[in-house]
């Protein structure tokens, strides 16, 4: 379990703080993603992971601390830059394109690289990605009209045709029925199979149980516990955050 | 340089009413109000008519343009704006959509005026007494205004601040769907504030028709004004409002004295642009990004 | 909707069609249909920008009064076609520093300065004139006749169509669908959105400006209050509304009708054409969100949607 350790880590922040007028939603949070492995980041609601995911996508500044990622530092960056250097996500409330259909919502993740990719292989690898995550059969399908799932399948297709280092999955999870669980788990662990490290931000205990290398547990803004999930999950600290109450009491 | 600054904070004052009403009405009820000037000119209309017809002062016609401009206001936003509120999937949406309504409104009251009272310039004399203040005449009107203006931003303020009805608003300003799950009608409370802020900007009206010149082409330049102010001292909130007022009418009055009184909406946009490049949300705005 | 091979002959015959128009009318249709050609070029121009990306600009007026001025200013001095030019610079500059200047931020910022920019130009306008060049009103000398002025409008209303064609096509158009759609998802596709959209509204503010120029020897004599009038800012947004600006060929939908109303409203009623114009729009803000292509589309959907839900 030690080698993902012995790395650089792709992904590094130090401290990093974000705070929306008296509260501190992120408070000196350290973390880090290695090649190669899936990160869980875990904590009750309103603990601050999905500001931190937030801080490290763009979409917000950091008021103090650093970001490290595959070798630049990008704390405070435009949404864009952090983008092309290789970092996709998805969100929490799943935000696809609605007037456009399926293939193009692909091609908004593939028709913007540096240098630009030929007409030909955008088609290609829109069309590989859409049955990568399973649709397929929805190619020219308008997105007004799709299931929840296959909305969220929709939106990890774009963020995989970015071609990314590193993929934020915001509670990517979230809202399955049990098959539509298990399917979703294999999907994240083939990509990480593929070599693609991950930052989960996630709730369901059965995800994070077979596809957490490692875990990060944050609570008002603090990171409160790390290490492996059986570890995570014993620790008294992280039962009294989601629970309220010491173990033993 | 003494006269430049008692000038520009009479402006600024000035100014700062003018814009308290469309705060309301923009941060409250999130309508971005183009026609707000057109309000403004409609009531010092009625206050020129009411002192030239009725010998009427216009402190008098204050207690009549004000319970009307309210309803009126309020009206409007029922009958006009209520199904675009409804339409909107969000609130940028509302914005553009209300931008749009309003615009069509601007012109249907300025035509309106432009048909009663013409294209001329009306004007009054009402308490156009010199005063003499720290060696600089400054007219009585001017002073009396900038005093009612801020009696009536400081009872808006407490109204807001102390009254449960203030706070309510103060919550739909600042999250509309949250303040629907503590049992606040939206809708009621931002009909309120837009019909407030009608009420507030006719009174402007009044106040400043007793010293200024106007005519019914006049209305946009307010409304100019008052957006400007209106986002550079962060939408919603009064005490910027203020502030922004204050810079607007000082650095106005200090481009006219030493630069060029041809200047002045030029020295606007420059403020407006700056303020808004450092601090994207205004000067006491919340933070976007 | 139709394919290529039949759309281009058709439309070259049009273009030809449009330009034999000066040797069959007489003076007075010559003149509203410049009126036309004018208001299509703007308000598709208009339409251009404000069309995709949903920000409103108010700020027509500036741009066609940068055009006319500069005209006013080089008319007699320079070559015409070195004057068109200069406008057009002038016209990227301006829109360049206004596009970086205010796009970045929401778009009630930029409705909010693109309101008050013809004003404030014109106010710049008229500071230097009076305290540089002494001058307040200039006459315009220019060789250019009435037919002059209708094929230069109809050469440049078949670029506007070609560029919003073209840039439809091209990756700058797929990224303004999208900022359109989400600007945030636009931003963490790797889109600049900036710039995209500072290109776009330099593209469209350009084509005002040349309108402007090209406009220009119209009037024997312009004074920046002539020529930065604020009341086309609000028809070119009334014609591109009423005929849907979603789409390339909505605004002239709108501009031709809106068009022949004004001309009939303000010789009949001059003094009700403001309020009759607010209730226009007011109509076409309730009734036709998306103007007339808006309808026109949903009511072409509407069997379709009824069949797919069945299947």
């Amino acid at each position: 379990m030690s080698g993902a350790r012995s790395t650089t880590p792709i992904l590094e922040t130090k401290a990093l703080t974000r705070a929306f007028g008296g509260l501190v939603a992120v408070d000196h949070l350290d973390l880090s993603v290695h090649p190669g492995e899936i990160v869980g980041l875990l904590g009750p609601n309103g603990s601050g992971k999905t500001t931190a995911l937030n801080l490290i996508s763009g979409l917000l500044r950091p008021d103090s601390g650093a970001i490290r990622f595959d070798g630049y530092d990008i704390a405070g960056a435009a949404a864009y830059r952090i983008a092309r250097l290789g970092i996709a996500r998805t969100f929490q409330l799943v935000r696809v394109l609605d007037g456009m259909t399926c293939l193009d919502n692909v091609k908004a993740g593939l028709a913007f690289h540096h240098p630009p990719l030929p007409h030909g292989e955008i088609e290609t690898r829109a069309r590989t990605l859409l049955q990568r995550v399973g649709l397929e059969r929805h190619v020219q399908r308008a997105v007004s009209q799709m299931t929840y799932i296959d909305r969220k399948r929709l939106e990890l297709a774009r963020a995989l045709a970015l071609a990314p280092k590193l993929l934020l999955l915001d509670e990517w999870l979230a809202g399955l029925n049990p098959s539509e669980l298990q399917t979703g788990i294999s999907l994240i662990r083939s990509l990480k199979d593929d070599g693609l490290p991950i930052l989960l931000v996630e709730h369901v205990m059965d995800a994070i149980r077979s596809l957490c290398d490692r875990c990060v547990v944050m609570n008002s803004g603090r990171k409160i516990a790390e290490g492996t999930v059986h570890d995570v999950l014993a620790d008294p600290a992280v039962i009294e955050a989601y629970l309220g109450a010491p173990a033993h009491a | 340089m003494t006269n430049a600054i008692l000038t520009g904070l009479m402006l600024g004052g000035m100014y700062a009413l003018v814009a308290m009403g469309l705060t309301l009405q923009y941060g409250v009820a999130r309508i971005m109000n183009l026609s707000y000037g057109e309000f403004l000119v409609a009531a010092a209309f009625a206050a020129h008519w009411l002192f030239t017809a009725w010998a009427l002062s216009p402190f008098v016609g204050l207690a009549f343009v004000i319970p009307v401009s309210f309803g009126v206001s309020y009206a409007i936003y029922r009958i006009l704006l209520t199904p675009l509120v409804r339409r909107a999937p969000n609130r940028d949406a509302l914005e553009v959509d209300s931008i749009l309504a309003t615009f069509g409104l601007m012109f249907v009251v300025q035509g309106i005026l432009l048909t009663v009272f013409g294209g001329a310039y009306y004007s009054y004399s009402f308490l156009a007494v010199p005063i003499t203040v720290l060696g600089e005449t400054l007219a009585l009107n001017r002073m009396v205004a900038l005093a009612l203006a801020v009696i009536a931003g400081s009872a808006l303020y407490l109204a807001l601040t102390r009254t449960r009805i203030g706070t309510a608003i103060r919550a739909v300003a600042v999250d509309p769907s949250s303040a629907r799950l503590v049992a606040i009608d939206v809708t009621q409370m931002s009909a309120l504030a837009f019909a407030l802020g009608g009420a507030m900007v006719a009174a402007a009206g009044v106040l400043v028709s007793m010293f200024l010149t106007f005519s019914a082409t006049t209305g946009v330049v307010f409304t100019m004004k008052a957006l400007i102010v209106v986002v550079m001292g962060g939408i919603g909130n009064l005490l910027g409002c203020l502030i922004a007022g204050l810079a607007l009418g000082l650095s106005e009055a200090l481009v006219a004295t030493y630069v060029d009184p041809g200047l002045t909406l030029a020295v606007n946009y420059a403020l407006f642009l700056g303020v808004l490049l450092i601090k994207p949300a205004g000067l006491f705005g919340r933070a976007q990004r | 909707m139709i394919g290529a091979p039949v759309a281009i002959p058709l439309a070259l015959a049009a273009v030809a069609g449009l330009a034999a128009v000066p040797f069959v009318v007489d003076a007075y249709y010559l003149a509203l249909a410049i009126s036309l050609l004018q208001f299509t070029v703007l308000s598709t121009a208009w339409g251009l920008f404000s069309g995709p990306t949903r920000y409103i600009s108010l700020a027509t007026a500036a741009f066609f009064g940068i055009g006319a001025y500069t005209v006013a200013v080089l008319g007699e001095l320079l070559p015409w076609p070195l004057v068109l030019a200069i406008a057009g610079i002038i016209g990227v500059l301006t829109a360049a520093v206004v596009g970086f200047s205010t796009l970045r931020l929401s778009g009630v910022y930029f409705v909010i300065f693109t309101f008050g920019l013809a004003e404030l130009i014109r106010q710049l306008v008229v500071w230097y004139e009076v305290n540089k060049s002494r001058v307040l009103g200039r006459y315009v000398f220019a060789d250019i006749t009435q037919t002059d002025i209708y094929w230069q409008l109809l050469a440049l209303a078949v670029v506007t169509f070609v560029i919003g064609w073209a840039i439809a096509r091209s990756r700058l158009g797929f990224a303004l669908r999208i900022i359109g759609e989400d600007e945030t998802v636009a931003q963490h596709c790797g889109i600049n959105t900036t710039v995209a959209k500072v290109a776009l509204f330099t593209v469209s503010a350009t084509i005002m400006t040349i309108a402007g120029a090209i406009m220009a020897p119209r009037w024997t004599y312009i004074e920046p209050s002539i020529a930065f009038n604020a009341m086309i800012s609000f028809q070119v947004v009334i014609m591109a509304l009423l005929g849907g600006a979603h789409r390339l060929w909505g605004p002239v939908l709108g501009a031709i009708p809106m068009t022949l109303l004004f001309e009939f409203l303000s010789a009949r009623f001059p003094s009700t054409f403001t309020i009759i114009m607010g209730v226009v729009f007011l109509l076409i803000v309730y009734a036709l969100p998306r103007g007339v292509i808006g309808l026109l589309q949903r009511l072409a959907n509407r069997p379709t949607k009824r069949s797919e839900a069945i299947s």
